[in-house]
């Protein structure tokens, strides 16, 4: 069995074609495409919030500003004595909060040691010292100053804005406190995504704002992002070493200039975040905005899931197309190659049976000549033998005997050579439409005689109906005689009958040839076709009969098929192909 | 008067042996082994009364043989012997004015049947002609 490795090679073979030719394709277009859909899109969001982000930083430092210019402004405005008057602060306090809601807290004035001079606000915080703190040793340094966030002596988070002014050759302190609230809301007002969100950090990595994100993750991010920055001098801008560089630096410097924004990616218990941050109030605090990678380009990544599993679905579609497709081939080839196999058998059994045939006719022509010329040289001795005068010769009837001997047997071999010559001989094959009844009819009514001889009944069934069968007349004729006459010597001389029956069969048109003889054994039932193969006495039959209408039904495209069993009798059936059409043509 | 029969066949000893066998039977036998060479003889020997002749024969067959004999013999007549007896050999030998077809090997006494019948067949035939012949010069004197 060679023959199965070599499907199954065939199917591997066409299925992997299938598969490489459909998917290199679509691989290549959908991860060029991809690759390049990803890197745009990714461009334009960084694009996007870097610009979000500058305005943002804009936005915050607009909104210092403006308080810083509104402080220095109330500083110029007055002097030390009006301010040192508590009612004229609460007034001045007063219509700041009106102008700006909440924001302004509280005002307050502090002398060169750290005293606070004057107060207004909700805090009882007149006479406190704030000589220690941190945010008054920078402020008697600076003209103005504002304040990172710190908790204070009131024990809430604000930050302050101080202006410097000299009174009688000592200086003074304007103070202002911010609402820390409203700041936070400021900073915080960007939402971006589930996860985007913006605060500020001062440079020690203390937080200014309060971060929307929990302040778990804030805490880790913080460590991880701060504990290993490293500052650079270049931009003032915290850069995380572990920044999976993705190529935004450039686009950082194009569009940005000397007021970068760094734009970074970090990798955090399973998360990427990407951040921006940008440097804020001279580069003392820098803004952050943090975002989950997958929540800012959680549209990208929605379309590239969807593409995977189109790519994976339509995979799929293609794999099982191929082998479904491959394997309908491979049977349909399998079938064509069976077909042509046996069609091959049919061919070859054809050509050996053509050859036998065109062998035999040689033969016979050959021999037949000789023979002529033996059975009338015997004929010779024989007139001779007549007209001597032999009379005393004791072996006369011995010759005699021996001159018939020799002509019976030149007799035999004549008929042999006839029926070998007629099995290779060109008969009126010319196909026509014929009745096969008015055939069967007739040579029943010619073997009816022989028949008789024998104690044999010949008992015709015939549906009248049959349709007309392209066969030719004499060849037909050559068949069922020869069927006939192996039925009357299968019968032999006890007696018997035979049954003839035509019927429609599907799309052939049937002859049944039945007798009730001895049957013949299964083990000759395959060579039964072959020719010169008989069952008969030596000197009986040729081998030839059944194996001439073998050939000639197998010419017409019927065939010839046959049950038998010893002892009960042997039925051969004719098939003969019926014309398409259902009509009977009329002449 | 003897019957004249002429024997075409290739096979020499089958001629032969066959001349001798008809010879015993009282007719004269002249033997041929080819087409060509029957035709030849019949042309000397105006007084063949039947061919005996092989539809086999290397060369010019048997079937060509006849048309010329026939052709310019039309009165002589033709047994075919055939090596294999098919309907159609026969038709077309027949349609071509054979007398009869016979099977090779053939016996001698059906031969010997068939020569009488053609010989008688043609002897009536050389009758009416004859016949006609008289009343034709009858008629011619007559006017």
């Amino acid at each position: 069995m060679e023959i199965q490795p070599y499907y199954r090679a065939l199917m591997r073979n066409m299925m992997t074609i299938v598969i490489l030719v459909s998917f290199a394709p679509l691989l290549l277009i959908s991860a060029l495409n991809g690759y390049r859909f990803e890197t745009s899109y990714r461009e334009k969001v960084i694009a996007h919030l870097m610009e979000v982000v500058q305005k943002h930083q804009q936005g915050i430092t607009m909104f210092l500003n403006d308080k810083l210019a509104y402080v220095l402004n109330l500083a110029n405005s007055v002097s030390y004595d009006q301010v040192k008057n508590e009612t004229f602060l609460d007034q001045k306090l007063a219509i700041l909060q009106k102008s700006y809601g909440g924001v302004f807290v509280d005002l307050g004035v502090v002398d060169d040691r750290g005293v606070q001079v004057a107060y207004a606000g909700a805090f009882k915080l007149e006479k406190a010292d704030y000589g220690q703190t941190e945010w008054f040793k920078k402020a008697i340094k600076q003209n103005y100053y504002i304040s990172d966030v710190f908790l204070g002596l009131r024990r809430q988070p604000h930050f302050i804005i101080t202006v410097k002014q000299k009174h009688e050759g000592k200086d003074w302190i304007l103070r202002a406190t911010i609402d820390f609230e409203v700041f936070n809301a400021l900073v915080e007002s960007v939402h971006i995504g589930e996860t985007g969100s913006a605060f500020i950090i001062n440079k020690a990595g203390e937080f200014q704002t309060k971060p929307r994100l929990g302040p778990k993750l804030i805490l880790e991010f913080q460590q991880k992002f701060l504990g290993n920055q490293q500052f650079n001098a270049e931009t003032g801008v915290n850069k995380p070493v572990e920044t999976d560089d993705i190529g935004f630096d450039t686009v950082q410097k194009k569009t940005h200039g000397d007021r970068g924004i760094s734009v970074g990616k970090v990798n955090y218990a399973g998360r990427d975040l990407i951040y921006l941050t940008t440097p804020l109030k001279d580069e003392e605090w820098i803004l952050v905005y943090q975002q989950e990678d997958a929540d800012a380009f959680s549209d990208l990544n929605q379309t590239r899931n969807l593409s995977i599993i189109i790519l994976v679905i339509g995979g799929i579609g293609i794999i099982v197309m191929a082998f479904l497709l491959s394997r309908k081939m491979v049977k349909y080839i399998k079938n064509a190659d069976q077909g042509k196999e046996m069609m091959n058998e049919q061919v070859i059994e054809a050509g050996k049976l053509a050859s036998v045939g065109e062998l035999a006719s040689g033969i016979a022509h050959e021999i037949n000549n000789p023979i002529a010329i033996m059975v009338e040289e015997a004929g010779w001795i024989g007139d001779l033998l007549n007209e001597e005068d032999l009379g005393k010769c004791q072996n006369m009837e011995e010759f005699r005997r021996a001159l018939n001997q020799i002509r019976t047997q030149g007799t035999r071999c004549k008929e042999i050579t006839h029926k070998l010559l007629s099995f290779a001989r060109k008969t009126d094959s010319r196909v026509r439409e014929v009745l096969i009844n008015d055939i069967i009819e007739e040579i029943v009514s010619i073997s009816g005689q022989g028949a008789k001889y024998s104690n044999v009944k010949i008992i015709t069934h015939l549906d009248l109906d049959l349709p007309k069968v392209g066969a030719s007349p004499s060849e037909m004729q050559q068949v069922l005689l020869n069927l006939i006459n192996n039925a009357i010597d299968a019968i032999g001389s006890g007696g018997g009958s035979i049954e003839i029956t035509s019927r429609r069969n599907g799309e052939f048109v049937t002859i049944d040839v039945a007798d009730n003889g001895q049957g013949i054994p299964q083990a000759m039932m395959n060579r039964i076709f072959d020719p010169f193969f008989t069952t008969k006495p030596v000197g009986k039959g040729t081998g030839l009969g059944l194996s001439i209408c073998y050939g000639i039904i197998k010419k017409m495209g019927g065939d010839i098929t046959l049950n038998s069993s010893v002892g009960m009798g042997t039925t051969f059936h004719v098939h003969l192909p019926a014309p398409k059409s259902e009509n009977q043509s009329h002449q | 008067m003897k019957t004249v029969v002429m024997l075409v066949d290739d096979e020499v000893p089958f001629v032969e042996t066959m001349t001798k066998r008809l010879a015993k039977r009282d007719l004269t036998v002249i033997s041929a082994h080819s087409g060509p060479e029957a035709l030849t003889k019949l042309d000397k020997e105006d007084h063949v009364d039947v061919v005996v002749l092989d539809v086999k024969m290397p060369g010019m067959d048997g079937i060509e043989t006849l048309k010329e004999i026939k052709k310019v013999h039309p009165l002589t007549e033709v047994i075919m012997l055939t090596g294999h007896a098919t309907i159609e050999t026969g038709i077309e030998g027949m349609k071509l004015g054979a007398f009869d077809y016979l099977m090779k090997p053939c016996d001698i006494e059906m031969l010997m049947q068939k020569v009488q019948e053609a010989r008688a067949k043609k002897d009536k035939h050389n009758e009416k002609i004859a016949q006609a012949r008289i009343q034709e010069i009858a008629l011619r004197h007559g006017v």
